[in-house]
């Protein structure tokens, strides 16, 4: 089992959760460890409830875990919630002056601060967060120094006098606890590596920097307004047009013509944005014009819950736009793979000339993840197809330009605006080779055709430029986990507790959803024993998925579809319930309460 | 870099015919529209294959395909966020916008409003013919009060939007309004309105000869007075343009209704294009860049 150390951060937005999340966040990364961070928030600015996981250890740490080791709730609501979290050798760190404690299990710590004697709290508001901070770190055995860096750094912009300031009440808590706390029973180690953290939609917009998109826009959506603060942040240093527009109609259609005039070009929404340039993606794929879109799913339907992750659009994205034509969607399986998979999926919509879909979600586009900084790659393979953007570059033969040629692999060489002897029109409407609506000669039933059947013949190639996906672990295990996207790192670690505990179980997790490759699928489950398919959503939206490619039909189901994300324990306990033979569906409860 | 590939390509009207002829009905006010275009184009000498014409869907979108230049014909409404795009991938080109009114003023309004605003350098022919054609004939944005068309068969109970006033409070660049029949004058303002540096709105009456009979030529010729006729008025005044834009019935105005220079271009004011069109730009990221990009993540 791997060494791991939780935190867990409660109170009302406003109060300052994320300060010391990000303080904790940077020792750890900063002593050669890795982490995951999770916020469970509400679509609100001021008040209510938000509660920050911070888990960390010095192998790859892919979730926020079953367990909180440190709790330090900011307030009496914090605590009341979420004190029951705590077993047998975590502490509970909190204001005395303004809390009290409820009633702790059996070898939980109580460390109350007497706040108002240790800093002055009618100079500093927030002097209970940054005590908390210092008690923390002095029980888990991590020396001073690396707190004052980090705020120094922090407060650099303010001053030496609110620097020092700072110091002084974080320290005051560090030498309280050194005095009167007792250390946790697993001092943090550290490493010497050091790593990069990073939220899914800073690793989104920085792969797509790396894929070369020289254009994006967006309207602000939660959870996928991190990709556009990124972007407009770094867009003049590299060299990325950004625009904020009118509404995703907008976004979507304007990102196709920055397309069609030759540049990467990529935008991101939430579901419900999403469902509003469904009919630009059909443009996307009849023009045959490359452009990327991101999902950054949310808790629908509708409005939904804001501010919690489901992956619940999947047959939105399988279905988007009417009629038929090929698409790309590709789930990325962690943060990291969040940058990976846009410079992919860049190439495939490229080199086909079709629309390509990332179906992320909240979990990992706001979740926070180590990375290895060498796992940020800059410099990716750029494909771009058959593009011609100089008048000597294109392939006239007969010297006719055909924008829509057919050719075997149902991929014709695009022009762009402004090649001299290439003009053509790119039409909505079906149209002929050289561009020209069918509609505007006559309805021509053997021409829409063979111009559906070059389109649809791209699908084969982008078949064969996608890896198949693999099983991981024994292939003669007892269970056989089933998940796609997000839920990679928790089933990842459910299938080893349960192996641990002598349930062999491996996992199959699919990052392409489209092409699914059925046939590779159908090969690995031949062999399996009991399979069971985990998702974040309410009807089994990839199991029903997989059963229209595949007749595919699982063992079992675990489903989620109250806005968490799904937690190791969650998952261990729906197999044992299932091997039992109580039931084929377990919707886990989640017990954090936020 | 259009004038310096123009003065050794002589630009005729041959070059720019179609690769089919238009399918309008005949009569239709959308055949003037395509001549002055195609006229005005010659007469500046833009090469076409530096001239993209980008349309939404209806009668009148079907332009792009009928002129041989770069054509996109796009969805219902959405052409002047995809000419955005395109002018912003590559501001060396010249962009042509052109549509219906239902295309334009109703399903897309939003776009219109805000392509004014952001004074995206291109030029936006609208053909008004205050009637859905291709549909068949209902009532547009820009069907007149009592209207009886085959949606609303008892009247229009609807006031029409304006759409020179509108495009005056939205804050375009250069406002003008042509009829088609008119094809000196039209050919004059689509010329202005390529050479002026942002969004320039051209409102085109264009009469549809099949489903709207009551803004027809008869009741257009008439009405129409040419605002260059008048030497006391100012196209730089917008106060007095706004007035102009209230007339109707008796006497419609048509001609620049205003224009002004000293606002940025959309894409003039973004630094980033600084050191050209993008189109041109290195995909890669220079590697201090990149490494400062993960440095602030550590």
């Amino acid at each position: 089992m791997k060494k791991t150390f939780s935190i867990g951060i409660g109170g009302a937005a406003g109060q300052g959760v994320a300060t010391p999340g990000d303080i904790f966040a940077k020792i750890f990364s900063r002593r050669g460890l890795h982490l995951n961070a999770y916020n469970a928030y509400q679509s609100i600015i001021r008040g209510g409830h938000t509660f920050l996981t911070i888990r960390t250890g010095p192998e790859k740490v892919t979730n926020m875990g079953d367990r909180v080791d440190l709790l330090i709730p900011l307030n009496q609501d914090a605590m009341d919630r979420h004190l029951n979290l705590l077993t047998d050798g975590a502490a509970c760190v909190y204001n005395s002056d303004t809390i009290k404690p409820g009633a702790a299990a059996k070898g939980v710590a109580l460390c109350p601060l007497p706040v108002s004697k240790l800093a002055d709290i009618t100079r500093n508001k927030v002097a209970q967060n940054t005590l908390a901070v210092g008690a923390g770190l002095s029980m888990m055995g991590i020396g001073f120094q690396s707190l004052e860096e980090v705020l120094t750094e922090q407060f650099r912009k303010k001053g030496d006098a609110v620097i020092a300031e700072n110091i002084g009440i974080a320290r005051a808590g560090y030498d309280y606890a050194t005095a009167h706390f007792k250390q946790f029973a697993w001092p943090l180690p550290m490493t010497e590596t050091r790593y990069a953290v990073l939220s899914g939609n800073t690793a989104m917009a920085m792969g797509g920097a790396a894929a070369g998109v020289k254009f994006y826009c967006a309207y602000p959506m939660s959870p996928s307004t991190g990709v556009l603060h990124w972007m407009a942040a770094h867009a003049r240093k590299a060299g990325i047009m950004v625009r904020q527009v009118e509404d995703e109609i907008g976004v979507v259609n304007m990102a196709i013509g920055a397309a069609h005039a030759g540049v990467r070009s990529m935008c991101a929404t939430s579901g419900g944005g999403f469902a509003l340039m469904s009919e630009g993606l059909g443009l996307s794929a009849m023009m045959e014009t490359p452009v990327v879109v991101i999902d950054c799913q949310r808790a629908g339907p509708s409005t939904g819950v804001p501010t919690k992750t489901e992956q619940g659009d999947l047959w939105q994205m399988l279905g988007a736009g009417f009629g038929d034509y090929p698409r790309a969607i590709a789930a990325p399986l962690d943060i990291g793979d969040c940058f990976k998979i846009i410079p992919e999926i860049f190439n495939i919509a490229d080199r086909f000339q079709c629309p390509g879909i990332v179906l992320c979600d909240l979990l990992l586009s706001e979740g926070r993840l180590s990375v290895d900084p060498k796992d940020l790659d800059f410099a990716p393979v750029v494909d771009r197809g058959e593009l011609i953007t100089t008048a000597a570059s294109g392939p006239t033969g007969d010297g006719v330009y055909k924008r829509y040629k057919i050719t075997e692999s149902g991929i014709s060489p695009r022009a762009v605006p402004g090649v001299p002897g290439h003009t053509h029109t790119a039409a909505s409407d079906e149209h002929d080779e050289d561009g020209v609506l069918i509609s505007d000669e006559f309805t021509n039933p053997t021409k829409r055709r063979a111009m559906m059947e070059k389109r649809m013949r791209k699908v084969v190639g982008i078949e064969a430029a996608v890896l198949p996906p693999v099983l991981w672990g024994p292939r003669d295990a007892k269970v056989t986990l089933i998940g796609w996207g997000s839920t990679n790192g928790v089933i990842e670690e459910a299938c080893e507790i349960l192996t641990e505990q002598g349930i062999a179980t491996n996992q199959l997790q699919i990052r392409w959803l489209v092409p699914l490759h059925g046939d590779a699928i159908l090969d690995i489950l031949k062999g399996t024993q009991h399979t069971i398919i985990v998702e974040n959503n309410y009807s089994g939206q990839f199991a029903r998925y997989l059963r229209s490619e595949t007749s595919f039909v699982p063992d079992g189901y675990i489903r989620k579809y109250d806005g968490e994300p799904f937690m190791p324990h969650h998952i261990v306990e729906a197999v044992k319930e299932q091997l039992s033979g109580n039931t084929k569906l377990s919707v886990p409860a989640h017990e954090i309460l936020v | 870099m259009a004038t310096a590939l123009a003065a050794t390509n002589h630009v005729a009207m041959a070059d720019l015919k179609g690769k089919v002829d238009p399918d309008w009905c005949p009569g239709c006010g959308d055949f003037g529209v395509l001549a002055a275009v195609q006229k005005a184009l010659v007469d500046l000498q833009i090469p076409n294959h530096n001239v993209v014409t980008i349309s939404g869907i209806g009668c009148s979108s079907n332009f792009p395909g009928f002129i041989n230049t770069y054509g996109m014909h796009t969805l219902h409404g959405r052409a002047l966020a995809v000419a955005t795009g395109v002018k912003l991938a590559n501001h060396d080109l010249t962009v042509l916008v052109t549509g219906g009114d239902g295309d334009g003023f109703g399903i897309g309004g939003n776009h219109f409003m805000h392509s004014m605003r952001r004074n995206v350098d291109l030029l936006y022919i609208v053909m008004d013919n205050q009637i859905y054609g291709l549909t068949t004939g209902q009532t547009s944005p820009t069907s007149r009060l009592g209207m009886k068309t085959k949606s609303m068969p008892f009247g229009s109970i609807e006031a029409p939007v304006n759409p020179i006033s509108l495009a005056l409070a939205a804050g375009a660049t250069f406002i003008a309004r042509g009829y088609s029949a008119e094809q000196k004058h039209l050919t004059d303002l689509i010329k202005q309105g390529i050479q002026h540096k942002g969004f320039s709105f051209l409102d085109v009456f264009s009469p549809c000869v099949t489903y709207n009979h009551d803004n027809t030529y008869q009741w257009f010729r008439p009405r129409v007075k040419k605002l260059e006729d008048d030497p006391s008025y100012d196209s730089a005044d917008w106060m007095a343009a706004m007035g102009k834009s209230l007339l109707w019935d008796e006497e419609i105005p048509i001609g620049k209704f205003f224009e002004r220079t000293d606002v940025p271009t959309l894409h003039g004011a973004e630094p980033v294009l600084d050191a050209g069109p993008l189109i041109h730009a290195d995909p890669r990221i220079p590697g201090d860049v990149t490494r400062a990009f993960v440095e602030e993540l550590m």
